[in-house]
């Protein structure tokens, strides 16, 4: 299999900024990782179920009931910046809107 | 009061027979911390005057009877991936360096409700991920035993602390062996229990499903003590196993006094024995052998046949779920925002400014086996072989009731020795499977290399919930 990884196509998925010597350095570095790990083509695994998880727990149920949840201002303190103290302010989402 | 080496259960009989308070206890614990902490660098901060009124309200209900447990007034540290309410909690991360934490995780609840005093924000590799301590945005650590080497990671703060006597123990986190690697380089003991015996409701979580919380300690009664205050079922992490918690503790005093491994079977997986570990790690796991037979268990050879994928499947899996918990830090509701232009450009920049090399390198990683087209080829089926993986585990524990196995390859390696990342990967070989496998497993010093006069550790591993049979052979192993 290609084992050849587009760093720009990826970290764009990621919604990653990297600088040119970064890019560089990450798709050297992530091509002998990717190398390694493509290792695992050599395994017959037909019929294999896949392990999502080690513990087999099913269903795991509450009742649907409201309970308090954090006070707002708790949570809020840590945003990066809040409107009215009640809304998170986020940067322009469309361009050409106001700020 | 002499802080070296104590234990946890040494220091609450002296609590107890009222020799020292909590106060005079934690204030002796700062003292040392000031005076060391500066060559070593476990701490990433601590609130001093939390933690004293914390110790002055033990004390305060040990004066009136009243204690919480035994452990009433014992401190104990915490990486800083764990949630303590109106701590940072910053994963020694600069994404994450503002945010204040607005609740305990389930594992801090369970030690303030016997009274543990939960302190200080430990260093660790960020996201804990890698197996140095060299990932941290903020600061070095270094090994206590030697400082030209490294602590271990990713819970290289808590090794280092214990160590250097700057709490009895602490709380760490084990993904790939993050809490026993560390354990091993720093001469301590490190558990990574059960998968869903510790809740990670307030852990941060890098791969869910093979993240546990565990203790790093002097001895295997103190694991035990801390096992006993936070394992259980968790109504805030659905992945918790109901089965009724053991004593730990109470195993672990039982194994120290019987002091025999009479009745046990150990089974020595061949395929950890035969692959490029040193030749000091080799001696010290024969003469681990050799205890653990003079002590009466048995030995038996048993195999694990996909151990040389297990590598590879770690991280696949383990970047692929970190770059789906990552993805919530983009600077919009916590953390640090660098503003860009408009909303995406933020997330952009934000990420990029925010994450190191090696976060950035597992969360590229991480998107690139699952993006389209590859996620078949790489993240399902190692999902496929993860299976397989369990299934070896399963059936050598048919054969046998333990494991006895190296912990890590060599010693605690030099700062920059690896500088190639799937190098540093490649030495995680001994611990990365039992987290695959979701069983548990303890690192314990047994012996000496005396070249380097650094610790080498053996690990016990146990059957799903096997942690009490674990710790009553460990605290049998460990007597001296």
């Amino acid at each position: 299999m290609d084992s050849t990884i587009d760093i720009k196509y990826v970290a764009d998925l990621a919604r990653l900024e990297l600088s040119p010597e970064q890019s560089e350095k990450l798709q050297r570095e992530l091509g002998r990782v990717v190398e390694y790990i493509a290792e695992l083509a050599e395994l017959d695994v037909t019929g294999v179920e896949p392990t999502a998880h080690a513990a087999a727990l099913t269903n795991v149920w509450r009742e649907d009931a409201a309970e308090p949840s954090f006070p707002r201002a708790e949570m809020l303190a840590n945003a990066p910046g809040t409107i009215r103290d009640e809304l998170i302010k986020v940067p322009r989402v469309l361009p050409g809107e106001e700020e | 009061m002499d802080i070296r080496k104590a234990t946890l259960h040494a220091l609450a009989d002296g609590l107890a027979k009222k020799e020292f308070s909590s106060r005079e206890l934690c204030q002796a614990y700062l003292d040392r911390i000031d005076a060391e902490d500066g060559k070593i660098g476990a701490f990433l901060e601590i609130d001093r005057e939390h933690m004293l009124q914390a110790a002055d309200a033990a004390d305060a209900r040990r004066a009136a009877g009243r204690v919480l447990s035994a452990c009433d007034g014992l401190p104990v540290a915490v990486k800083d991936n764990i949630a303590v309410k109106g701590e940072r909690c910053s994963c020694a991360s600069k994404l994450l360096e503002p945010v204040k934490s607005p609740y305990d995780a389930t594992a801090i609840t369970g030690l303030k409700a016997r009274g543990f005093i939960p302190f200080g924000r430990l260093n660790m590799d960020e996201f804990a991920m890698g197996s140095s301590c060299e990932n941290s945005a903020f600061r070095r650590t270094v090994n206590p035993l030697d400082p030209a080497r490294v602590p271990g990671g990713s819970s290289g703060g808590s090794a280092a602390c214990v160590a250097a006597d700057f709490a009895p123990a602490a709380l760490g986190s084990d993904t790939g062996g993050s809490i026993r690697q560390p354990a091993a380089f720093c001469g301590v003991v490190g558990v990574k229990p059960t998968y869903g015996r510790v809740s990670r409701y307030g852990l941060v979580a890098f791969a869910s499903s093979l993240d546990q919380i565990g203790p790093l300690s002097h001895d295997v009664e103190d694991a035990g003590m801390i096992l006993d205050a936070i394992a259980g079922v968790d109504r805030h992490d659905s992945t918790t196993l109901p089965a009724a918690v053991d004593s730990y503790a109470a195993a672990a005093v039982e194994g120290a006094k019987a002091g025999s491994l009479a009745g046990l079977r150990f089974g020595l997986p061949k395929e950890y024995f035969t692959s490029g570990m040193d030749a000091s790690v080799a001696k010290i796991m024969d003469e681990s052998i050799a205890r653990v037979r003079a002590l009466g268990g048995e030995i038996v050879d048993v195999s694990l046949p996909h151990t040389k994928y297990a590598v590879a499947v770690y991280y696949i899996i383990a970047t692929a779920e970190a770059s789906a918990n990552l993805a919530r830090f983009d600077g919009i509701r916590y953390g640090a925002r660098k503003e860009g232009d408009g909303l995406v450009d933020t997330y952009y920049k934000s990420r990029g400014a925010g994450f190191g090399d090696e976060v950035k390198r597992r969360i590229l990683l991480g998107t690139y086996v699952l993006s389209s087209g590859y996620y078949d080829a790489y993240y399902l089926r190692a999902q496929r072989v993860r299976t397989l993986i369990r299934k070896d585990f399963e059936e050598a524990f048919t054969r046998c009731d333990l494991l006895l196995t190296p912990v890590t390859p060599s010693v605690a390696f030099h700062f920059n020795e690896k500088n190639d990342p799937l190098q540093m990967y490649l030495s995680d070989i001994f611990t990365i499977a039992l987290n695959l496998s979701g069983h548990c497993g303890i690192s314990l010093p047994a012996g000496t290399d005396p070249e380097s006069g650094m610790p080498i550790a053996a690990q016990i591993m146990a059957p799903a919930l096997g942690e009490a049979r674990m710790l009553r052979a460990a605290a049998a192993f460990m007597r001296k």
